[in-house]
């Protein structure tokens, strides 16, 4: 019987990366729920800022805030990249990845210079490799992301967008359709368009204090944090399902595989014992 | 008696959502009662205690680290901020940030290297999380 311990051992070792890969998968699917409530727990706020800072450009059409200035020649954008910290969770990263490079190869075809700002470990890996300056990071978020965690690092491109050091702002993450499905998106923060923040519900005239200004620039500062929060929420979210499906996927060609693998043994098994009848059948025909 | 419709939403989550009779908050210039009908307004307000007083005469006790308050004739909105703001603050916050990515890429060798390093960094912070949630 040659080769059939090797076959044992390998069925015995494929079997043990089948349970690893099945706990995976249950974990991922009892964390996915968990990372699509907090998704959803992050909304009620961004839609809410978002229709107060409607509102309230509307109202104050002649005080035209920073970050709603457009600018001609985009010469230096930002970019903040969300990605998972972890890997094992299938194309998610990569396809980020891959959208990325089109953008900046975009970007530095119109002659704009790129620098970034990495949240999660493995666009920071990325960024890294690419050559592209990452001027702040943050990484091990875990899964139940802080706000707090989110300030600095955005903080930093907005003063820059605000100092005339980059003239666009992007947003690049995972967005989460559905369970099977996630896509990679990149899509503009700053210059904040009129459309995104859309048309105000209602016209109110407030008063302010301490004045209109100031609780406009809060408003927005609040507002570009609030959706990079609900980017990196989002994020979670479609990392979960991803690892998810792909531990499902892993542990269902796991199962293929030991079938085969028992299929082989067995056919050893009995190439064996024939070989081994039909010698002693030769041999008491001899006799 | 009309009453208002009352909001607390930070950006993680829910915090309160109901009818109320009266809130009080601590707006920037000093604590504002807002009843219903009030005219229509927008304030930042400091870090401190929302009290919502509901329609069956109970109160409901909110901690807010400051945030923006708006008020429409029928509904009030806190956009709270979930942690304590201020300009020193957030600076510290960017320089972490920036002195973070300036170490990762000072301290950049090989891949690998850099993944085993943070692997061993995270690690650490884990624990010393641990421990100051032990001393508390």
């Amino acid at each position: 019987m040659a080769g059939s311990k090797e076959i044992r051992n390998k069925i015995k070792s494929v079997e043990n990366t089948r349970k690893i890969t099945k706990a995976m998968e249950m974990v991922a699917a009892s964390k996915m729920r968990k990372a699509q409530e907090r998704m959803r727990a992050s909304r009620p706020y961004s839609e809410k800022i978002r229709s107060v800072a409607a509102n309230l450009s509307h109202a104050n059409p002649d005080y035209k805030h920073v970050f709603l200035q457009k600018r001609d020649v985009v010469r230096n954008v930002g970019v903040i990249m969300v990605t998972s910290d972890k890997g094992l969770c299938g194309g998610l990263n990569t396809n980020a990845m891959r959208m990325m490079v089109t953008k900046i190869k975009k970007w530095e075809g119109a002659d704009a210079k790129v620098q970034a700002t990495a949240i999660g470990n493995k666009g920071l890996g990325f960024l890294m490799r690419y050559g592209i300056p990452v001027t702040s990071q943050v990484i091990g978020l875990g899964d139940k992301p802080h706000l707090e965690k989110m300030i600095g690092p955005v903080k930093l491109q907005l003063d820059q967008f605000a100092d005339g050091k980059i003239d666009a702002l992007y947003l690049c993450y995972t967005k989460f359709i559905n369970t099977m499905k996630q896509e990679a998106m990149c899509e503009q923060l700053l210059p904040l368009s009129g459309d995104k923040l859309g048309a105000p519900d209602s016209s109110w005239d407030y008063l302010y204090e301490p004045d209109a200004k100031a609780v406009l620039d809060e408003l927005l500062e609040r507002y570009i944090e609030s959706i990079v929060y609900s980017a990196v929420a989002e994020n979670i979210a479609s990392e979960q399902s991803a690892r998810m499906v792909a531990m499902k996927s892993a542990s269902d060609n796991a199962k293929k595989v030991i079938g085969d693998l028992k299929l082989t043994y067995n056919k050893a098994r009995q190439a064996a014992i024939t070989k081994e009848l039909s010698e002693i059948v030769g041999g008491a025909a001899a006799v | 008696m009309a009453t208002l419709h009352v909001n607390i939403v930070s950006a993680e989550q829910s915090i309160f959502s109901g009818d109320a009779e009266m809130v009080v908050v601590p707006g920037e210039s000093g604590e504002l009662g807002i009843l219903p009908l009030h005219t229509p307004l927008l304030t930042r307000i400091r870090p401190g205690t929302v009290k919502v007083k509901l329609a069956g005469g109970n109160e409901e006790l909110v901690f807010v680290s400051g945030g923006i308050l708006e008020v429409q004739p029928k509904a009030l909105t806190i956009l709270a901020n979930t942690s304590i703001r201020a300009k020193d603050l957030d600076e510290a916050k960017v320089m972490q940030a920036k002195q973070a990515a300036e170490e990762a890429l000072a301290n950049r060798q090989s891949g690998q290297e850099r993944a085993v390093v943070q692997a061993e960094l995270s690690q650490l912070a884990a624990q010393l999380a641990a421990i100051r949630k032990l001393r508390k």
